[in-house]
């Protein structure tokens, strides 16, 4: 990539607070798709999840690196200090919950990647790149979400219950993120249609519940986290923690 | 939750223009189409295809290796069969 470029540079200085929202965003998905390794319910998706991981942690390897040490920014951040959205940290509950985690947030950074890509921010060039692996994201979890919730009587319920479920961390996505000139507001009504489209032809129903009244506080782009977060970043950070710039 | 349930299918991957798919594995899938996505993620992750191809593996009809003699030891011994008497211009590949 080209992060060390003079544009790269001036992303640090220019967009840092959201290119660390971003960065995190990524690299916390990456880390939860990531505990499916060996746990998955079928071979083949175990290597889809793992995919999707890696994408993620490519991006976020980027982002990262964009604005500090990518290792220290992983590693050694206090739950406080992370930015990422409260949607991404999300336990990966049961498959039908990873499902419609990664529909609500793919369907969000397909849209913010696009415009990105289009717009002339310094993360346009990692944007133009990571929109192609988002598509596939969005596409694999458009086409889960179909078969969960039109297949059996059991997935439909738990396809329904993981929908309604996340609903509430998904208003969080929309917040205007710091530096980045952004239509928040035309982005939120294209993932409506979208997310309306996809859980229509899946005979789910739109969840009935608030997307915005649950982080009115503040939320993960204020540092604020849900309970699960501590847990799954001491897991993440316990080994660099424990043997400081250990390689292999 | 298992794969017992779901058929098994045949993946075909081109990996280039211009050359023939070719067998890369088999793979279980409840469907055409996430048999398609599950190949993407199994055999093409390292830029190995332009192009997949996904099959039932119940819609392939196999040889028998019993049969294997009358099949294809009467071709053994008729080399003239085979167009090794060609000078192959230079540039000419997959031929």
């Amino acid at each position: 990539m080209t992060a060390r470029t003079t544009t790269g540079d001036a992303g640090a200085t220019t967009v840092p607070a959201a290119t660390l929202a971003l960065g995190d965003d990524a690299l916390v998905l990456a880390q939860r798709l990531g505990e499916w390794a060996g746990g998955a319910p079928v071979l083949e998706e175990e290597v889809a999840l793992a995919n999707i991981a890696l994408d993620l942690l490519g991006q976020a390897r980027v982002l990262l690196s964009l604005v500090g040490d990518e290792d220290e920014l992983a590693y050694l951040r206090e739950e406080r200090a992370f930015r990422n959205c409260q949607l991404v940290e999300q336990p990966n509950g049961d498959f039908a919950h990873t499902i419609a985690r990664q529909l609500y947030f793919s369907t969000y950074q397909h849209l913010l990647y696009r415009r990105l890509a289009a717009g002339d921010s310094p993360l346009a060039g990692l944007a133009a790149k990571a929109v192609k692996e988002v598509a596939y994201h969005q596409d694999h979890a458009e086409h889960w979400t179909l078969r969960l919730g039109d297949g059996t009587e059991e997935s439909h319920r738990r396809m329904q219950a993981a929908c309604d479920a996340l609903w509430r961390y998904t208003g969080e996505l929309f917040q205007p993120l710091d530096g980045l000139d952004l239509d928040t507001e035309a982005m939120e009504r294209a993932w409506l249609d979208s997310v309306t489209a996809v859980l229509g032809r899946a005979t789910l129903t739109v969840p009935p519940g608030p997307r915005t009244g649950a982080w009115s506080a503040g939320a993960g782009r204020q540092g604020l986290h849900t309970e699960s977060f501590g847990r799954m970043l001491a897991e993440m950070q316990h080994l660099h923690r424990s043997h400081p710039g250990a390689s292999w | 939750m298992t794969t017992d349930g779901w058929p098994l299918w045949e993946v075909f991957v081109r990996s280039r223009r211009g050359l023939s798919h070719t067998h890369a594995g088999s793979l279980h899938a409840p469907d055409a189409e996430m048999a398609l996505r599950n190949a993407r993620d199994l055999y093409t992750r390292r830029m190995e295809g332009v192009s997949i191809w996904v099959v039932p593996s119940t819609a392939i009809t196999a040889s028998s290796p019993d049969e294997k003699d009358p099949f294809f030891e009467p071709s053994a011994d008729k080399p003239y069969r085979h167009p090794t008497f060609y000078e192959i211009p230079d540039g000419v590949k997959h031929l």
